[in-house]
């Protein structure tokens, strides 16, 4: 596990250009959260189509990863059902646990196919502390869509 | 240049080649304080100052020689304004809410500084809510350094107690205790001093600084965590009631009432810590015999090495005073599109540990206009080995993230 696998393309892409950045005219639903210990932010806000999530904007300060994280995951979940983004929050919190048991089927022959550009977030599992930056974005995503379990 | 190199090999957890750079945080213990401890436990230890065994006997002077050690080292006349605490925060807390929530009416005045730790700000502001008394701030210069200009017009009657940090934990700045001190007493205010940089890197006397009270911890100078100090003149302690109840601060008690201990043991509620006592004992013997002197030296030459070499990286700010004088050994910096987290994790790979965050100092992060910092501190074990790798981390950070190209 090097830095360049951590630190991928992607990953720098994002967080240079972050996707869906700014606020939503009249958004349904805003949900902010903070990581206390770091200081890293995100707000989010949702417009909803029925149970489609039609538009989303994110909004924040901090680091690569958590940055990256909340804008590779506006893109992916834009357009999707309430409970297609269930599964795929699912996804994404079995490829960041720590034992690694769960695996989600991400297969190196066909990148993205599971997860998008969020498969390239899978290193991050090796630098533990660096997980609550990966799953800030996810957990507001929660708040905002008003299910439980928000704070995992 | 001082050389401080060959300590190094005290510290076993320095023998797997870590850059340890977070010594601000929480410094690394040396061998002769992990076997005095060692020691004290394995043969002398029992409570303190309730039994009437040998044993407790033992124990009752290894943890007062402590105190008076603390006081020599501090350069105290009366050991019994030494009063041992958890740590530094409940120090502050102890002056906050023994003094301050006794001796502040509506209306008085606290003045804090916008550059303090959040242990010295949090606890004035939870005493200025119980109490009516209104809080204000020293605000900082461009440059780093307290506004005293801005400091003297605040100054007034109205004043009661003027809060400020002997060291920042953020930018190395060391105020000008004496002349803030002074300046506060000729309003007849209080002066309490957060100390926990200042003691582990400077020669204190508590006579020459001015405060009235001054508060560090063990953990951060070589010793154990757990055990810190709360130093008081004497009049100043007589003027604070107890903040905690219990065991050992008492004269008497009875079903509704009790009357308190002498000083220091009022202060003291509960078990205290009584092996770290004995283990700041040792810390404080070791430091001694490198020399204070030679210790801050030691520090501000590592730092002028660093920040002449930080000034070399691409896209590197240094959060702090450029110039060494009234300067302590901790460099924040923060990058150009890396942020602070990105740099610990990056630097990390290379050994060097540093903090990355706001360092419990938010209301100076938002002043200074970043929301973290990577922050680099040295001590006695480091060397310029370790600023190498710290340079070197910082340029592969840059490289990662394409800084400047």
């Amino acid at each position: 596990m090097s830095l360049e696998d951590l630190y991928r393309e992607v990953i720098l892409d994002h967080y240079r250009n972050p996707r869906n950045k700014g606020h939503l005219d009249h958004p349904d639903s805003v949900a902010e959260g903070v990581n206390p210990l770091c200081g890293d932010e995100i707000t989010i806000e949702l417009r909803f189509d029925g149970e489609v999530v039609a538009a989303i904007a994110v909004a924040g300060q901090g680091c690569s990863i958590s940055q990256s994280s909340a804008s590779m995951m506006s893109e992916a979940i834009k357009g999707k059902t309430r409970a297609e983004i269930e599964t795929m929050t699912r996804q994404f919190r079995d490829m960041m646990s720590l034992d690694g048991e769960a695996d989600i089927g991400i297969d190196p022959e066909r990148p993205g196919a599971v997860l998008g550009d969020l498969e390239a977030l899978q290193g991050v599992r090796k630098y533990p502390v660096r997980i609550k930056c990966a799953s800030l974005g996810w957990n507001v995503l929660l708040d905002a869509l008003g299910g439980d379990g928000a704070h995992s | 240049m001082t050389d401080l190199s060959h300590l190094k090999a005290d510290f076993p957890v320095l023998s797997n080649g870590v850059h340890f750079l977070d010594s601000a945080a929480s410094s690394q213990k040396p061998i002769p304080v992990l076997e005095a401890m060692d020691h004290f436990a394995r043969t002398s230890y029992a409570n303190v100052h309730r039994g009437a065994y040998k044993l407790s006997v033992a124990a009752t002077d290894a943890y007062e020689a402590a105190r008076r050690r603390v006081a020599r080292f501090i350069g105290a006349t009366d050991e019994r304004e030494v009063i041992f605490t958890r740590g530094a925060t409940t120090s502050l807390n102890t002056v906050a809410f023994g003094w301050g929530q006794q001796n502040l009416n509506p209306g008085d005045r606290i003045i804090s500084t916008e550059i303090e730790h959040h242990a010295n700000l949090v606890p004035w502001q939870m005493v200025a809510k119980r109490t009516g008394a209104v809080l204000d701030h020293v605000p900082m210069t461009d440059d780093f350094r307290l506004d005293l200009d801005a400091y003297e017009a605040k100054l007034g009657p109205d004043v009661k107690v003027v809060a400020v940090t002997g060291m920042s934990n953020v930018l190395g700045t060391m105020p000008p205790v004496r002349r803030i001190a002074d300046l506060a007493h000729s309003h007849g205010a209080r002066v309490v001093v957060d100390a926990a940089q200042l003691v582990p890197h400077s020669t204190i006397d508590v006579n020459d600084l001015g405060a009235d009270f001054l508060a560090f911890s063990s953990h951060k100078m070589l010793g154990p965590t757990g055990i810190g100090v709360l130093w008081g003149r004497m009049d100043a302690l007589e003027e604070t009631e107890p903040f905690e109840g219990g065991g050992e601060m008492i004269s008497d008690v009875t079903l509704f009432d009790a009357t308190w201990a002498d000083i220091p043991h009022r202060f003291e509620a509960g078990t205290p810590p009584i092996v770290e006592a004995v283990g700041l004992h040792a810390a404080i013997d070791y430091l001694d015999s490198i020399g204070m002197d030679q210790v801050l030296r030691h520090d501000r030459e590592l730092t002028e090495i660093a920040l002449d070499r930080l000034g070399d990286v691409p896209g590197i700010h240094i959060q702090g005073p450029r110039e060494l004088e009234d300067r302590g050994g901790v460099i924040s910096m923060s990058m150009d599109g890396v942020h602070a987290h990105d740099l610990a994790t990056i630097l990390d790979e290379g050994g060097v540990a540093v903090r990355a965050g706001h360092h419990c100092a938010k209301p100076l992060m938002r002043r200074i206009g970043v929301a973290a910092t990577a922050r680099a501190s040295f001590y006695v074990y480091n060397t310029e080995e370790d600023i190498d790798a710290l340079v070197n981390g910082l340029r592969r950070a840059g490289d990662l993230f394409g800084v400047g190209s």
